[in-house]
């Protein structure tokens, strides 16, 4: 290791319960190695960082064939893709997904971003994403900073890892 | 394995996937002393690995793992 800890700078862009976990787990993680992390969170990446929106976060099968069927054990019973626009089938998949997600013990969206605030993740609001979607401050965690992409690139210029989420 | 190793803390990640372990044996070396040893139990086989990652990349030293069953125990010594 150098004098200075080794940086972790993400974008994270998407604002589905299954995309919402892949930067949080790698913000979490390096800052237990003693990174600096940070996060910027812009256009629907944003409601991960809003009181309200977070607590609705949904995973949708429509075109994304990977989803299993309802029952593993029956493979036959896979919906076909096109079903994925009946009512109901976003929240059934997003049901799904938290079952899984409680069954392997994994923390929620919220208790991981939790973890991030406890760890001094930064947690960038993307300001341009704020003015279009009319979201303010008050609307997002109080450990949300409101930033532009000048922000962002002054922390991610100094970063050893960056990554597009 | 070390038996004269004297361990400070026992922390159960059985049956816990990636990040919650490094969560919280971060959170657990933290609140020990330097040279004081942290004794961490897991069942996920990714954690064979990220141990390793994890003493490269804090410089906290794994002084001894070994494996019974599917647990995987490692201990781990505050370096600085």
């Amino acid at each position: 290791m150098g004098d200075r800890p080794k940086r972790l700078a993400m974008v994270a862009s998407k604002g589905t319960l299954d995309m919402a976990y892949p930067p949080l787990i790698l913000a979490t993680t390096a800052a237990s190695m003693g990174w600096e992390t940070g996060i910027f969170f812009t256009f629907y990446g944003l409601d991960l960082l809003h009181k309200e929106r977070i607590k609705h976060l949904q995973v949708s099968p429509i075109g994304n064939p990977a989803m299993p069927p309802p029952l593993p054990a029956i493979p036959a019973l896979k919906v076909p893709n096109l079903l994925g626009v009946l009512p109901g089938m976003t929240a059934m998949a997003t049901m799904m997904m938290q079952g899984w997600m409680a069954k392997a013990k994994m923390p929620t969206v919220q208790e991981m971003l939790d973890l991030c605030v406890d760890a001094d993740v930064k947690l960038f609001a993307c300001a341009t994403t704020m003015g279009v979607m009319g979201i303010k401050q008050a609307d997002l965690i109080p450990a949300a900073q409101c930033a532009g992409a000048t922000t962002f690139l002054d922390f991610a210029g100094d970063a050893s890892v960056s990554l597009f989420i | 394995m070390n038996t004269a190793v004297k361990i400070a803390q026992t922390l159960d990640c059985k049956g816990l996937l990636c990040p919650v372990p490094i969560i919280k044996l971060a959170k657990a070396v933290k609140a020990i002393q330097v040279g004081e040893v942290v004794e961490m139990l897991a069942t996920d086989p990714g954690s064979v690995p990220d141990m390793d990652a994890f003493q490269r990349q804090t410089g906290h030293e794994i002084v001894s793992r070994d494996q019974q069953g599917d647990v995987f125990r490692f201990l781990v010594r505050k370096t600085k």
